[in-house]
């Protein structure tokens, strides 16, 4: 496949006091970042189970990208720490079961930071169409 | 204290039943937790409080319908409850410290009573061996002494039997040694000096067999453990996991017999799964097809994330999946490798937490910060 063609598809779950507020603000900031994400909301990043991030990459989406407050700014205390270890054991299955774990970003992106909210978008986005599309997007039998 | 329980007449089983019924009657326990045959000849687990039942009682025989760390959390999960002899294998007792850690068992009341385990045969293994000449109990325990585990001509130990590194009982209350002993003669058991005196036994002397032979069972285990891992690690890598599961027909047995699989009610036999016909119609159309039931190695890998961490290896998912898929391999490959990543070893020490439900401030610091 033509590379310069393919536009990654990427599903983001972002926390809603950090890093949903870093997006709106690189959106109000009318920092450009590229369009490829498709961002759902929830309240904290430990409210993503692994469940919610496997479902996407199955149905064929090129990544997945989690992002929660800074260590130490979860604004119910330890859900970010939760959620750091629950993905890195999630990567470690996928990569175990002979999946691509680096389709799967966990990023930590705080409610000023609508910058580092573009730049993540715009490397996750460059990575993404670098390695190709997810082999998923072939394969029904799942 | 370690004691010897006398066998008369070559009877290992009479001596472990009479063993049973004196912690009854001397009221060390009030009921025990035990595999009973059933008038039909079959295996269960019951909770036995008539000591007389006890005649019944089962722990020897070579054959492993279920894993009892389940049922022993149902009767011990809260008060009241009574004070339980809860006789478990070794893989139980493992399955039995993670379910109290997931808060759905309570080591407070139970007495935990460890068997060794000289290898066990699925139930219709079992059954086609009774109808088939028999199950040769003596040559069986026989294979306790030299640890030369064999499984009886023409037959083969479940699938998670062979690949067990763990079959000797750690850590329990009370163990039956059966590793290294003459069970034709006695069976040596340890137990707690209080526990021995309210019986009336009087101490015997270690000799040192059972480490030795425990050595060699689990240098022989470890092999064809590590042999088998290797082999569908590159499956997983060539095929990945939907390429293993490609048979898999959705019955949910993995996840009802895993004595792991903690959710009251599994996610994906909720109405979360339930979708809208256009759905499926959107998937189709967007791979040209889509398999159904829809979500199937969804499920594999969501059970893989909420339980691997704590899987025993007991094997039963492999033992009860009717398309005879590897099941407990895959999880006991992967999850000997995420086990690694957190350090933790499942049924190692009730004390020890989760790794999923703890963490520390001060960890993979650099994950997130890219
Ligand atoms: S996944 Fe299979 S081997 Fe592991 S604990 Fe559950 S039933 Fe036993
Ligand atoms: S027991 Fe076997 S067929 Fe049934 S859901 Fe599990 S893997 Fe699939
Ligand atoms: S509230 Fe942002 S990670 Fe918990």
């Amino acid at each position: 496949m033509n590379n310069d063609a393919f536009e990654p598809k990427i599903v983001a779950f972002l926390c809603n006091w950090c890093t949903y507020t870093g997006a709106d603000l690189a959106g109000t900031s009318r920092i450009q970042y590229p369009p490829n994400v498709r961002i759902i909301r929830l309240m904290c990043s430990g409210a993503v189970d692994p469940t919610y991030v496997l479902k996407p990459l199955l149905d064929g989406a090129d990544g997945v990208l989690i992002g929660g407050c800074h260590p130490g700014d979860c604004h119910y205390q330890s859900g970010n720490y939760k959620a750091r270890r629950r993905i890195i054991a999630l990567k470690e299955i996928l990569k175990s079961a002979g999946y691509d774990e680096d389709r799967v970003w966990l990023r930590w992106i705080s409610a000023s930071e609508g910058q580092r909210f573009a730049e993540t978008v715009t490397k996750m986005t460059e990575f993404l169409k670098e390695k190709g599309p997810n082999p998923m997007r072939q394969k029904w039998a799942v | 204290m370690r004691i010897i329980i006398p066998v008369e007449s070559g009877d290992a089983l009479a001596a472990v039943r009479g063993f049973l019924k004196r912690l009854l009657e001397a009221e060390v326990v009030e009921a025990v937790l035990v595999p009973m045959e059933t008038p039909a000849g079959t295996i269960t687990p019951a909770l036995v409080a008539d000591p007389d039942l006890l005649d019944a009682a089962n722990p020897l025989a070579p054959v492993m319908g279920l894993n009892a760390a389940r049922v022993a959390g149902h009767v011990s999960i809260r008060e009241p409850r009574g004070r339980i002899g809860a006789v478990l294998r070794s893989c139980e007792l493992r399955a039995l410290v993670e379910l109290v850690k997931l808060q759905q068992a309570s080591l407070e009341d139970l007495v935990t009573i460890g068997v060794d385990c000289l290898g066990t045969y699925d139930v219709a293994v079992y059954n086609a061996m009774r109808a088939d000449g028999g199950v040769d109990l003596a040559a069986y325990l026989a294979t306790a002494r030299s640890g030369e585990l064999a499984p009886q001509e023409g037959y083969a130990f479940r699938d998670g039997c062979q690949m067990c590194e763990k079959p000797h009982v750690e850590g329990a209350d009370v163990t039956l040694e059966l590793f290294g002993a003459d069970l034709s003669a006695g069976i040596p058991v340890t137990l707690p000096d209080e526990m021995a005196e309210k019986l009336g036994l009087s101490p015997a002397e270690e000799d040192g067999r059972r480490a030795e032979v425990v050595e060699k069972v689990v240098a022989a285990r470890t092999q064809v453990r590590d042999a088998r891992f290797a082999e569908m690690r590159q499956r997983l890598d060539q095929e990945g996991i939907e390429g293993v599961f490609a048979a898999c027909v959705r019955c949910h047995n993995c996840m009802t017999v895993c004595p792991i699989c903690y959710c009251k009610t599994c996610l994906f036999k909720s109405p979360v799964f339930d979708h809208e016909p256009m759905q499926y119609m959107n998937w189709a159309r967007r791979k040209g097809a889509t398999r159904l039931p829809a979500d199937t190695m969804l499920f594999h890998l969501t059970r893989l994330n909420h339980m691997v961490l704590s899987c025993v290896g007991c094997g039963m998912c492999t033992s009860d999946c009717p398309a005879e898929l590897p099941v407990g391999l895959v999880f006991r490959a992967i999850g000997q490798q995420v086990q690694a990543v957190f350090d933790y070893v499942p049924g190692r020490d009730v004390e020890e937490p989760l790794p999923l439900v703890t963490f520390r401030e001060d960890e993979w610091m650099e994950v997130g910060e890219e």
